[in-house]
């Protein structure tokens, strides 16, 4: 807020809150107090319902401690789609606002919180919705598909989960305790310089990130070591499954730029903190340099997006149609090849940035290059349901309207990638339509084939199809209304983040995308409508064999939910669809010779940390120095201490064996004698 | 690979599982993941020294490396790395012998050997502050302060994280797990040898020829 | 890639506490890398502090390339770089990464470079790269 610049602390209150005053508080805003009343309303019914039900003892042992990447993954999950909500309410306001806001109507949000809010939804849909989603999803299937009973590092999982919902506990605290960025989701300089941001809003952008950051590049390093170390034996490179695969590259995609992300980030908060002369616009300084290295990051990190969707649209659509994967080796090579090449073509983002011909042609012509695995990969999954027995379960209704809109979004992708066409598109509505189309249609997609594919995996029992039906509706539908007006718009060349518009005639373009939106809304709304109805129906939608699609990756070898040991024999590989070459040579479930089982233990040391980190992040947002110091050296010794424990790993007895297994085979009888 | 089989009632059928079963030892991907981490590490510092390429002519007409960089106290600093690097080698070939006592020398002295680098690099600091060439004065020494600054603050690190695993040595002796540990520094240690060449030739040799 | 190579040692079970491939040096291997690192340190310096060559570009030539073959003593007799130790896989990280930082830092030159070269209004636009 621009007028918390009159009071200001002074004295012993300075020391203790730094910049922290009353008047950060945005107590005047009607909107931000509503939601603020609405968020603690619900968040004491929950915290009361937990107390009640007293849950928290269970959700403390079981869950926020667990090392079970299973139950990390969950939690992964559960985070993603929290956060989705808060990007959409940002979403939906961004589009009524423009609906509105015609012949001199101002619409509803100031400038100073509508900057917020576009900047708030860019950066939670990529990196409080995504990234946890996506890593939510590895985090559960990865291990489950090699055959492993854990990642390699199951602390180091739980740590890195707490740090990603740390940084989202600081992006949603920048709502009811100072704002927000008005930057932008990249914060460019000199805009995010102390001097045009002088206010909490880029230190919140700042640290919400880094602090996220820790997490993702962790997780990053932990399943690359899982994929490489821990498959069961005969599991070649080339036996992997697809999606362990597409794993694998988006691990590495991860550890080799989001370190980069936090180098810039650094500098970036050196500039605002120290006040060094990195990206300002004196003292030899160049704004530009940050624009070049975060897109260094920037561009990896859409990969990191897609390619594990690419993945579960190859198992879905293999399995969906009844048939291995056409042209699973292209599949690899293809996969390998946008790996290297997405660090190649990052100067696409900024072509009118004026490096010259010379520098926009390579990289407009590495761009267009990259488009060709992606197509090819199309062709596979096209190769792969041709002649095939294709069953439209919800899974395959979301792999078909991927395929059917990621191609429309990749087309304009290559428009945009002729640097002259994009002198004119740069920064427009276009390309707003482009990436969301790219986004919603492959990464939102897939998420959702993912859920419905792996759910009963994870909880014993399938989806409702009914209310899948209705969300699946309402995002497509949703999404073809709310944004081909914008290829339009930006056609006309209406450019993104305008408040309030001059030109009566294009208004019905955003009254259209504001319906789409509302469209968008009932999809997200029949989602989790989906969700309550089908545990509410959970004996009816059971599934006991732990195979209800018939799979054909060893992740449906075992039960659903699987145990914590997840097998309690370690399978042995002979083939790429290995579930389904076991179904077909007659595999038989052993049903003696069990051990007891190694793992590892519980602990809660990742939580503390991360409750540290968030605080030392919080004090340096608000200049409390005395907290960030303390806060810091907590955390360096309570990972020093957490190290003098070299007692990390248990046995889980045999009766405890013997008896979970015990209980699947009864369940299987049941189901082979009905 | 040949598939194993096994035969039940006459008909060949392959193994689908392993049978006798042992545990997965533990930390036996730990190298490998640090390893990783230290490529991570390494992205970090690609981004400063690109940023210090780009920056690192841009003195705002103020001073340049000639009038600020002492070989000589460069070159004493190196030392002290380069010492510290084969005095950590000691001690790894002593930890193999499982000779603690001789192990925890060594490691003292490496620690030192970093301590005196640490000190001598804070001096330099120090003195170009004093003379007003501070990391604000332009992008140039901002670069140079953050790069060699990062340097310094992972030796920092590593010197905190040596003292840890001596007491660690001393209560526990050279188990497996502290052998790992001991390892995984050594890495590290290493790598911030490597990077020191990056800087002493890329910001202070080439900055002095500039 | 060379995903079919390692193959082979795909899976982790094989490997059982340090018999990974990984070599721990000796005395002798040290001594070689520490006595190499010196002199390759010493030359360098000893160049550039007495100006031994009159070339400048000359002189940043050898410097440069001093620090590339000292950047490989230390990888080979100090952090026992190898193409065994777990499978090769440290060895395929050290690549992926090297050519990462290749890409990055030429790139970031090559970018900003000319975008300095385009956009300082003082110098004449026929010359464009």
């Amino acid at each position: 807020m621009s007028d918390t610049a009159v009071v200001a602390n002074t004295g012993l209150a300075k020391f203790i809150f730094g910049r922290l005053t009353l008047e950060s508080f945005p107590y005047h805003e009607p909107i931000l107090v509503a939601t603020f009343a609405m968020v603690a309303l619900g968040g004491i019914v929950l915290l009361a319902a937990l107390t009640y039900f007293k849950l928290w003892g269970y959700l403390w042992k079981e869950w926020f401690t667990s090392v079970d990447h299973k139950k990390i993954g969950i939690m992964y999950m559960v985070l993603g789609i929290v956060m989705l909500l808060r990007g959409f309410a940002d979403a939906i306001m961004m589009r009524a606002q423009q609906a509105m806001a015609f012949n001199g109507s101002d619409g509803f949000l100031p400038a100073h919180h509508y900057d917020q809010v576009f900047t708030a939804h860019g950066v939670i849909m990529i990196f409080f919705v995504a990234m946890p989603l996506v890593t939510g999803l590895m985090n559960y299937i990865v291990p489950l598909q090699i055959g492993a009973r854990d990642v390699s590092f199951p602390f180091l999982n739980n740590f890195s989960f707490w740090m990603t919902t740390g940084g989202a506990i600081l992006v949603m605290m920048s709502l009811f305790v100072g704002e927000f960025a008005k930057t932008g989701w990249l914060a460019y300089p000199p805009l995010s310089n102390l001097g045009y941001s002088p206010d909490v809003g880029v230190d919140y952008y700042i640290w919400a990130l880094q602090v996220a950051g820790v997490g993702t590049t962790l997780s990053g390093i932990n399943l690359i070591a899982t994929i490489v170390k821990m498959r069961a034996p005969g599991m070649t490179m080339m036996k992997m499954p697809i999606f362990t695969w597409t794993s694998l590259c988006t691990n590495v995609l991860i550890v080799a730029s989001f370190p980069i992300l936090t180098a810039v980030l650094a500098l970036l908060s050196l500039d605002r903190y120290v006040g060094t002369n990195f990206f300002t616009n004196d003292l030899g300084g160049n704004p530009m340099m940050y624009v070049n290295l975060i897109w260094i990051w920037g561009h990896p990190e859409v990969y990191i997006l897609i390619l594990p969707l690419f993945g579960v649209f190859s198992e879905v659509t293999s399995t969906f149609s009844g048939k291995k994967l056409f042209g699973y080796t292209s599949m690899v090579y293809a996969t390998l090849v946008i790996t290297i090449l997405s660090y190649l073509v990052w100067l696409h983002h900024f072509f009118t940035m004026g490096s010259g011909a010379s520098v926009n042609s390579f990289f407009g012509i590495t761009t267009m290059i990259i488009s060709i695995p992606t197509g090819a990969k199309i062709f596979n999954w096209l190769f792969t349901m041709y002649r095939g027995r294709i069953r439209f379960e919800l899974p395959m209704m979301w792999t078909i309207a991927f395929m059917l809109t990621f191609v429309i979004g990749g087309m304009t992708g290559v428009l945009l990638a002729v640097p002259p066409a994009d002198f004119v598109l740069h920064n427009s509505l276009f390309l707003i339509a482009h990436f969301h189309n790219v986004i919603i249609g492959g990464v939102v997609f897939g998420i959702f084939a993912a859920i419905n594919f792996w759910f009963p995996k994870a909880f014993g029992f399938k989806l409702d199809q009914f209310w899948g039906k209705v969300s699946f509706w309402g995002w497509v539908l949703g999404f073809y209304f709310a944004f081909m007006p914008l290829y339009v718009l930006g056609l006309m060349g209406v450019t993104r983040r305008l408040r309030t518009f001059d030109d009566p005639s294009l208004q019905i373009w955003f009254v259209i995308a504001a319906f789409g939106a509302v469209l968008i809304a009932i999809g997200i709304g029949a989602f989790l409508v989906q969700i309550a109805v089908s545990i509410w129906n959970r004996e009816k939608l059971r599934d006991t064999t732990g195979d209800p699609w018939n799979g054909r990756t060893l992740e449906w070898a075992t039960s659903s939910p699987p145990p914590d040991y997840n097998f309690a024999f370690t399978p042995v590989i002979h083939d790429n669809d290995s579930w389904w070459d076991m179904k077909r040579r007659g595999y038989t479930r052993p049903l003696e010779g069990f051990r007891p089982i190694h793992m590892p233990k519980n602990t809660g040391t990742g939580v503390i940390l991360s409750i540290l980190a968030t605080a030392m992040g919080f004090a340096l947002i608000w200049y409390m120095w005395w907290l960030a110091a303390l806060s810091f050296v907590a955390i360096v010794g309570v990972a020093i201490f957490h190290t003098f424990n070299y007692n990390r790993d248990f046995h889980i007895p045999l009766e405890d064996v013997i008896r979970t297994e015990g209980e699947r085979t009864k369940l299987l009888a049941v189901q082979a004698a009905s | 690979m040949n598939v194993p089989t096994q035969t039940i009632n006459g008909t060949e059928v392959p193994v689908f599982y392993v049978v006798d079963e042992h545990d997965h030892p533990a930390g036996s991907s730990t190298m490998l993941g640090f390893w990783l981490y230290l490529m991570s590490d390494c992205l970090i510092f690609a981004m400063l020294f690109a940023t210090f390429g780009v920056l690192g002519g841009s003195y705002a007409a103020g001073p340049g490396p000639k009038d600020l960089f002492d070989l000589k106290l460069v070159a004493l600093n190196t030392a002290m790395l380069l010492f510290s690097s084969i005095t950590y080698g000691f001690a790894m070939l002593e930890m193999m012998k499982g000779r603690v006592k001789s192990t925890q020398m060594w490691l003292g002295i490496t620690g030192l050997f970093g301590l005196a680098f640490l000190c001598i690099e804070l001096y330099e600091f120090h003195h170009m502050i004093h003379e007003g060439a501070g990391p604000w004065r332009s992008a140039f020494l901002s670069s140079f302060f953050t790069l060699v600054g990062t340097h310094g603050l992972h030796v920092t690190f590593g010197i905190i994280w040596l003292v840890t695993l001596m007491v660690q040595v001393a209560r526990f002796g050279l188990i497996e797990a502290n052998q790992r540990r001991l390892m995984c520094l050594s890495m590290f240690w290493h790598f911030l040898d490597v990077v020191w060449i990056g800087v002493f030739t890329f910001v202070y040799l080439l900055g002095v020829l500039r | 890639m060379s995903a079919d190579a390692h193959a082979a040692h795909g899976h982790g079970h094989d490997d059982h506490g340090h018999d990974d491939g990984r070599d721990h040096g000796s005395f002798k291997s040290y001594m070689t890398g520490f006595v190499l690192s010196v002199i390759l340190t010493a030359i360098p310096f000893w160049l550039v502090m007495t100006g031994a060559i009159e070339n400048k570009n000359w002189t940043i030539a050898i410097v440069v390339a001093f620090a590339v073959v000292q950047i490989v003593v230390h990888m080979v007799y100090f952090l026992h770089m190898n193409t065994t130790s777990d499978a090769g896989w440290t060895m395929m990280a050290l690549i992926f990464t090297i050519i990462i930082v290749v890409i990055a830092l030429s790139g970031s030159l090559w970018v900003m470079y000319h975008l300095n070269v385009n956009m300082m209004p003082v110098h004449d636009m026929r010359n464009m790269p």
